[in-house]
């Protein structure tokens, strides 16, 4: 059972990951109806300053994760000004192809820059420290996923709710002419969108190192598994993206852990497509997952 | 790209003789140019050229769905590995010991075509399932396809070899393998030669029937589906008929390619069939050209051909781990650099380059031989801008 508790409990903090990096892709959607395939580029580029900041620059790590954060929402505010911005009104398909020309670039620059080892990734936590109860061990860095997984989800509730931006993102999302009929800047939204989602992917990419100690130019393929997530969720729903991204990350982290029992039945690795198995059953059910909203298309 | 039929009707075409003329001229110089690759170019150019060959008919394949019938497909390369393992179980050699994958060493003709037949069985019992969706979502079920196609194939180490993958086999004619130098009718043809005769054979005939499918019932109904699928199905188009038409169509071309590319290469772990390989031949019908057959060629020379060119002219140090500028580097800055400036400021394409010369030509000629009064009709910016504004104001209204 504590073994049960403790995978449910990793599976939530691993959960959390998908989510913020889901909040990511959401917010961009919502905002623009563009899906940013280049989300797990940007939390790559985001991992690897924050790991050189630490220890080529000896940065303290909060200096460190700043400057990690500032370069990838510039990266996305260029990339949204010079390149999406043009391609307002074309088909989904070229739309998503761009962002994966920007997902092929920045990798390769990192690789050029970093080379494709593994490098260690930064951590402001002991491998040890956390709490132990019962049994269990509660890892400090699985704890401050999920504080600040909480804590960025109330502050993304008060500001879609509350301010003027947040509001401003909101009429945007449901129809781009009305609100610029009542004089929303929509540059400033799609840019604000850009901006957060890049920031928070990071923010994502930064726990994902620490979870996972070494990080190599791969290591973006994760961003990957946050679309069962949000398609769990419904795309344009933020809260839908935070329970798809828990459910997701529960049931792939207690496969892992249950799966060599049953080896012989389903062979290995099936914890990597769990993500995908429960995403297209979902689909099958409910196309447009389980909080998004339902289209209804009128002739 | 969807502004082509348009373009056609304004443009001022040549008379039909004159057009008829420089076609076949076209086909000669074609032919020419194959005839002189053939009998002077080294067998590593062979290897280049056949590589590019084999994925153009799965680019095609590839355009069949995303291009001319707008569904976005990012598992490409799970079709590609289903006619693979299709070839390999039934072409491979028989099993020797227990640990060796199986296979019936049944000869070429039968395991070819059967690996396109195969992939498009499994395309008609996906289609159902995946076709309901649309645009995006679509897509990631693509993708969800590539890596739950992964996991079986690391686990069906009797049809696959596991993770330490398995040998392929090789084309033969009668009891000539065409992987040494054999000789036909008095003709010494080395295996770069031979390969290159039956690659190339494949994508012609691929060629033309995806072309007089384009232009059948079925091929209208494709692009009307893709145009305005409300629209489509108001002039009478079964949409899922035709989407599932697409898809199995689009699966089986994959699959003979898949089939070829694991001969050609013999050697293929599952790993091979990822992700990366499927948004290649995405990258390459976008470069190339979407709903194009010399759109589908053009972009896998460019994807598939063009790095391996680099490579072989070696103008960069070859790959480390240790970073620094490299030939494959280079290459995948190249790749995404070319899927960005292509889809904002070309977006038909090399192709839609190729026109636009074409275009160009035509009316300089025009203005020389009539004092420049044809040169008002052949001015396409405004039609295509008032087209996006008229695309742009569909997708809001099915938005809505």
């Amino acid at each position: 059972m504590a073994y049960f508790i403790q995978l449910v409990f990793a599976g939530i903090a691993q959960g959390c990951i998908y989510a913020l990096i889901g909040l990511g892709f959401s917010i961009i959607f919502k905002a623009s109806e563009v899906i940013n395939f280049a989300q797990g580029e940007l939390l790559l580029v985001g991992a690897y300053i924050v790991s050189s900041g630490v220890f080529e620059w000896h940065l303290p790590f909060l200096a460190a994760l700043l400057l990690g954060l500032v370069v990838t929402v510039l990266i996305g505010l260029l990339f949204e000004r010079f390149v999406l911005r043009r391609m307002i009104g074309r088909p989904v398909f070229s739309i998503l192809m761009i962002t994966i020309g920007l997902d092929i670039i920045l990798r390769t620059i990192v690789i050029i820059r970093w080379g494709s080892n593994p490098i260690p990734a930064a951590s402001p936590f002991d491998v040890t420290s956390g709490i132990n109860a019962g049994g269990i061990h509660f890892g400090a860095n699985d704890i401050w996923t999920i504080a600040i997984t909480v804590v960025i989800c109330a502050a993304l509730f008060y500001f879609f709710r509350y301010t003027r931006y947040g509001l401003a993102m909101r009429a945007t999302a449901l129809d781009q002419e009305a609100a610029l009929a009542v004089g929303i800047n929509i540059r400033t939204v799609y840019a604000l969108a850009w901006g957060i989602a890049a920031a928070i992917a990071t923010l994502g990419g930064v726990f994902l190192a620490i979870d996972s100690f070494a990080i190599d130019p791969t290591f973006g393929a994760t961003a990957l598994l946050a679309f069962p997530a949000i398609i769990l969720g419904g795309i344009d729903s933020v809260s839908g993206a935070v329970v798809g991204g828990i459910i997701i990350g529960v049931v792939q982290v207690v496969t892992a852990g249950y799966e060599s029992h049953v080896a012989s039945v389903l062979g290995a690795g099936i914890h990597q497509i769990t993500p995908y198995l429960i995403m297209i059953l979902v689909l099958l059910i409910r196309p447009y997952g389980l909080f998004g909203t339902r289209k209804v298309e009128r002739i | 790209m969807k502004a082509t039929p348009q373009k056609e009707q304004t443009r001022a075409r040549p008379a039909r003789s004159r057009g008829s003329i420089s076609r076949w001229l076209g086909l000669g110089i074609g032919l020419l140019v194959i005839i002189l690759f053939f009998s002077v170019a080294s067998e590593d150019w062979f290897t280049i050229v056949n590589y590019t060959l084999i994925a153009a008919i799965a680019a095609l394949g590839l355009n069949v769905l995303s291009g001319y019938t707008g569904q976005v497909s990012l598992g490409i390369s799970f079709f590609m590995a289903i006619g693979a393992y299709t070839a390999a179980l039934l072409g491979g050699p028989q099993p020797t010991g227990p640990l060796d994958p199986q296979g019936f060493a049944l000869p070429f003709f039968v395991w070819l075509p059967a690996a396109g037949i195969v992939a498009a069985l499994v395309g008609a019992l996906v289609g159902p399932t995946t076709l309901r969706l649309k645009g995006f979502y679509l897509g990631i079920v693509t993708l969800a396809l590539v890596f739950i196609g992964q996991y079986i194939f690391m686990n069906l180490r009797p049809v696959t070899g596991g993770p330490q993958g398995r040998t392929f086999p090789v084309p033969a004619i009668g009891a000539a393998s065409i992987d040494q130098q054999n000789s036909f009718f008095g003709f010494a043809l080395t295996s770069g030669q031979q390969y290159f005769l039956l690659v190339l054979l494949v994508l012609v005939l691929s060629s033309l029937f995806v072309s007089n499918v384009m232009r059948s019932r079925a091929g209208r109904a494709f692009r009307a589906v893709r145009d305005h699928e409300v629209g489509a199905s108001i002039m009478g188009v079964n949409i899922f008929r035709a989407k599932m038409k697409a898809f199995i169509l689009s699966s089986f071309l994959a699959g003979v390619s898949g089939a070829l590319f694991a001969s050609l290469i013999r050697y293929v772990t599952p790993n091979y069939w990822d992700l990366t390989l499927a948004i290649q031949f995405v990258a390459a019908i976008i470069v190339g050209g979407i709903a194009s057959v010399w759109g589908s060629i053009l972009g896998a020379a460019f994807v598939f051909g063009l790095p391996q060119v680099i490579d072989y002219f070696s103008l960069l140090p070859s790959s480390t781990n240790s970073g620094g500028l490299n030939s494959g580097n280079l290459n995948a800055l190249i790749y995404g650099a070319l899927i960005i400036v292509f889809l904002l400021f070309e977006p038909s394409g090399v192709l839609g380059l190729v026109q636009r010369g074409q275009r160009l030509i035509h009316k300089m000629r025009n203005q020389q031989r009539e004092g420049g009064e044809v040169a008002e009709i052949t001015d396409l910016s405004d039609a295509e801008a008032q087209f996006h504004l008229e695309s742009a104001a569909h997708a809001k209204d099915e938005n809505g």
